[in-house]
């Protein structure tokens, strides 16, 4: 893969990551929440394949493949969480959700 | 120093000298034992006294004659040493010292300080030995010439040492200081020993009957060993150190035996005052051997003190200053003029203890000290090259006025005090005019005399219950006419008539005052030696008049009086309460009122009595000098005792070289003229009183009719106001103003510094309760609450509870740190 290749990725990642940031800090709802941070995940995971191709190498795929597993564990862990704070509060607005505000 | 003696012909000291250290052991054993199981044994505890000491005196006996032998080695092995000198030159260590001490004695100027440490070590080591060596490394010539100036001074000897034998273990060690505890015994420790012992065992037997059943009989007994071991250590002490321990013990006892019947007030003040008197002079003593230590490189060792002081290897100022303190201290010890106050009142205690402190113990250690560290006295105080001097002035004083004293006393025993005080400045004067010998000897005869007169006034007293010659004795010849007898022995001896003991000491002393000194004489001296002998006679015949002759004035014994209410106006208190004691004796005396009139004492009273006046007949033959009108007395048996017991050795004076002081020590000779004017003094004494008392000649009443002499009288009586300078003026004057300034100072300085360290303390608590804890540590603790409280106060404002805010904080502070870093990097 040669650079131009890799920039093409890069800026995917990019755009991708941005907009998983701009979720995760700007929606309301916990579920489009833990979209984003699935978006800024698998913009890292375009940055390690691109990376791992470029070089020539299978270590960046490795990688990515660990963080697609972590990112399933932590989506599933945080679907429970929302589901938890559903059954209790009937809302998964983030804004509620600030019992520990000092 | 033995490697030394043995090259010298290996002079060896028998078995008992070698172990005389036991004879204090035992009766310190005794002492202890005594007290330990006295009180099961009864009146039989005086059986652990008497056997220790008996031992003690025949372990003496045997030492004396050990001794004897051991003189007449030395003396042989120094003459055939020095017959063939050519054996000594095989001994190699000792040349540099020879050579030295040879340099020295042909050229007396050499100064000390230039022989530098050579001659110290060898000073120190062979001390004794060096004249000697010297004698036979010099070779036959000067063997010669030393045994000229040895028949030049009449002696008839060559010049030799006697060795002292010496044993001593170290106590403890200070750095380089040893202390040590050892036996030093020379000529003179040996005769104290046979004194002392003697005397003791005399005291002992006495003192059986004298003291039976006294309510603390052990106790007394206990003591009579204690001061026995005391005074015995004290004579073979080997170092200072141990000198003065064993003189303040000697003080001890004699404070515990004077005040034995301490429930009468004036025998514990009596007890009190021997000890306080004693403690005045105790000063000069420490003083003077602290002196002394230093002076001499720090040693206590007597011979090597006395060996410096003889080669001139301490300063004449050190040596000065160290005489007269150690001066002090004979005053007191010695009841020399001045210090002598406390003598008389000690006669409160029991008779035999006053025998023994006056006779053999207490008052002889001061004499005998002086007469160890003679060495020091001989150079410090120039005695050998002047014709006055401190010991001598100190002496002459005590001779007049205790004799003086001892005129106007109706006690007894008193009488005997002055007596004591008076013989005892006799022993000084000699030593002071430098008549060592002769003070020494007028020691050991005056031991015996003393103890018998005093022994004898026990006796008396012990039958009429009181030591009032006035008012209870008078005519005890016809009832004790063997305490009599004995009595007028010692009495004879005391004033010195032919041939009495008493006779050729004072002689000696006389004579030495007459030939010693720097202008070859002291002059003074003899003539105040001579009016003390008529004096002496006058007042002993006017104490045995009193107590012997004229009407029995005693009452009855089923009637004595215990009132002492009507006691002579000049008797002192002192003399009333020890009639006291005696009568709380007289309590427990099983034969009291058995009958009428007094009678002659028992036989454990009257054998020691006839065993002192004997020994106050032979005494004095120790000593007859084979010079002058009685140079045709054998040469075997004159000035044995000078002979025996005089030190010769470097730590002694020397007779033949001069030392320091550019002096040569000598022996005074016999002077037929001095002989026989001192006893014809002593005559006109005694027919003067035998004329005023027995014949009822002269002016009688004088002291009533004339003022001078009733100014005289009333000075005599009391005691030169001595007793009211010290009590009256000095301690009341003092303990006043003293006590005043004491309050003042305890109430203003003692109390103010108290108080203010008190209140010191209350402002200062308050300063660090107020300020520091109140203000700093609370300051601290709750200034660190409120800025944790205000910290918080200010972050809990970030605190939202709402995870995005964190997130996008997080994201922000992710997106500066990663420009720093692309930035910096």
């Amino acid at each position: 893969m040669d650079d131009l290749m890799l920039n093409q990725f890069l800026l995917l990642s990019a755009i991708l990551f941005s907009t998983g940031v701009y979720g995760v800090l700007a929606k309301r709802n916990a579920v489009i929440v833990l979209m984003s941070i699935e978006l800024i995940l698998n913009a890292v995971n375009i940055n390690l394949v691109a990376f791992g191709a470029h070089n020539g190498t299978i270590a960046g795929s490795v990688f990515a493949l660990f963080v697609i597993a972590v990112a399933a564990a932590e989506v599933g862990v945080g679907l429970a969480m929302v589901l938890v704070i559903y059954r209790n509060r009937k809302s998964v607005d983030l804004d509620e959700v600030a019992q520990m505000k000092g | 120093m033995f490697g030394a003696a043995e090259a010298a012909g290996a002079v060896e000291p028998g078995f008992l000298l070698e172990n005389a250290y036991v004879v204090p052991l035992v009766m310190a054993a005794s002492f202890v034992l005594t007290l330990a199981i006295g009180k099961r044994l009864g009146k039989h505890a005086s059986w652990i006294g008497i056997v220790s000491i008996g031992f003690c005196f025949l372990f003496a006996v045997g030492v004396n004659v050990q001794w004897y032998g051991y003189v007449h080695d030395s003396e042989h092995a120094a003459e055939s040493h020095a017959e063939d000198g050519e054996e000594s030159h095989g001994d190699d260590t000792e040349d540099p010292a020879e050579d030295e001490d040879a340099a020295r004695a042909e050229d007396p100027e050499l100064p000390a300080g230039d022989e530098g440490a050579l001659v110290v070590p060898a000073a120190e080591g062979a001390g004794p030995m060096v004249d000697g060596e010297s004698a036979s490394a010099r070779g036959p010539p000067t063997v010669a010439a030393v045994a000229e100036e040895g028949e030049g001074g009449g002696e008839g000897h060559a010049e030799y040492t006697i060795e002292p034998v010496t044993k001593s273990v170290t106590w403890w060690t200070n750095g380089t200081v040893e202390f040590e505890v050892g036996m030093l015994l020379d000529g003179m420790a040996v005769m104290m020993l046979f004194v002392v012992t003697l005397i003791s065992l005399l005291v002992h037997v006495f003192s059986t009957d004298y003291v039976a059943g006294d309510r603390r009989y052990t106790h007394y007994f206990a003591f009579l060993s204690l001061f026995s071991a005391a005074m015995l250590g004290f004579v073979m002490s080997q170092n200072t150190l141990q000198l003065i321990t064993l003189w303040e013990l000697v003080g001890v006892c004699s404070f515990a035996l004077i005040g034995h019947w301490w429930e009468e007030k004036p025998n514990s003040d009596a007890a009190l005052k021997a000890f306080l008197t004693n403690r005045v002079g105790d000063v000069g003593l420490l003083v003077g051997m602290i002196i002394l230590f230093f002076a001499a490189g720090q040693t206590f060792d007597i011979i090597e003190i006395n060996t410096l002081a003889n080669t001139g290897d301490i300063t004449h100022t050190a040596l000065l200053v160290a005489s007269l303190c150690l001066l002090a201290a004979v005053m007191s010890k010695s009841g020399q003029f001045i210090l002598h106050t406390w003598l008389p009142d000690a006669m409160a205690g029991p008779t035999p203890v006053s025998a023994l402190i006056h006779a053999a113990t207490m008052v002889v250690a001061g004499v005998y000290m002086v007469a160890r560290m003679y060495g020091v006295f001989w150079n410090g105080l120039v005695i050998g090259g002047s014709s006055i001097n401190a010991l001598a002035v100190v002496g002459g004083l005590t001779v007049l006025g205790g004799a003086g004293l001892a005129f106007v006393q109706s006690d007894i025993k008193k009488v005997l005090a002055y007596s004591t005080v008076s013989q005892l400045g006799y022993m000084v004067m000699a030593l002071g005019v430098g008549a060592w010998t002769a003070a020494l000897f007028h020691l050991f005869t005056h031991a015996f005399f003393k103890a018998g007169l005093f022994l004898g006034s026990g006796s008396v007293a012990h039958a009429v219950h009181s030591f009032d010659m006035k008012k209870d004795m008078g005519g005890m010849k016809q009832f004790m006419p063997k305490t009599f007898w004995t009595f007028v022995i010692c009495t004879a001896a005391l004033i010195g008539i032919f041939p009495f003991a008493g006779f050729w000491s004072k002689d000696e002393i006389l004579a030495g005052a007459s030939q010693l000194g720097g202008d070859g004489s002291y002059t003074a001296f003899l003539v105040v030696g001579s009016i003390g002998a008529l004096m002496t006679a006058a007042y002993m015949t006017r104490c045995i008049y009193l107590t012997f002759f004229g009407e029995f004035r005693g009452a009855h014994h089923g009637e004595v009086s215990h009132g002492t209410e009507d006691h002579p106006v000049e008797e002192d208190h002192l003399a009333a309460d020890s009639g006291h004691g005696d009568d709380l004796e007289a309590a427990h005396d099983p034969h009291a009122g058995d009958h009428g009139l007094p009678h002659e004492s028992g036989p454990r009273i009257l054998v020691p009595l006839y065993i002192l006046a004997g020994l106050a007949i032979v005494a004095g033959f120790a000593n007859i000098p084979n010079s002058g009108a009685l140079s045709w007395w054998p040469e075997d048996f004159a000035l044995v005792f000078e002979h025996l017991f005089e030190p010769r050795g470097g730590y002694f004076p020397s007779l033949t070289e001069a030392g320091p002081t550019g002096a040569v020590f000598a022996h005074p000779k016999f002077d037929i003229v001095i002989a026989l004017s001192s006893t014809l003094l002593g005559l006109l004494g005694i027919g003067l009183a035998y004329a005023w008392y027995f014949k009822g000649l002269g002016p009688h009443g004088i002291t009533q009719r004339n003022r001078l002499a009733g100014v005289g009288h009333r000075i005599l009586v009391n005691k030169y106001y001595f007793d009211h300078l010290y009590t009256g003026i000095i301690a009341g004057g003092v303990k006043g103003p003293v006590a005043r300034a004491t309050n003042w100072f305890n109430k203003h300085i003692l109390d103010g510094v108290v108080d203010g360290v008190g209140k010191g303390a209350v402002v200062g608590g308050r300063f660090v309760y107020e300020t520091i804890d109140q203000k700093v540590v609370d300051g601290a603790v709750n200034g660190s609450g409120y800025a944790a409280e205000g910290g918080g106060q200010v972050f809990r404002i970030m605190q939202t509870g709402k995870v995005q805010q964190y997130g996008a904080i997080l994201f922000a502070a992710t997106v500066v740190l990663a420009g720093i870093f692309i930035v910096v990097i």
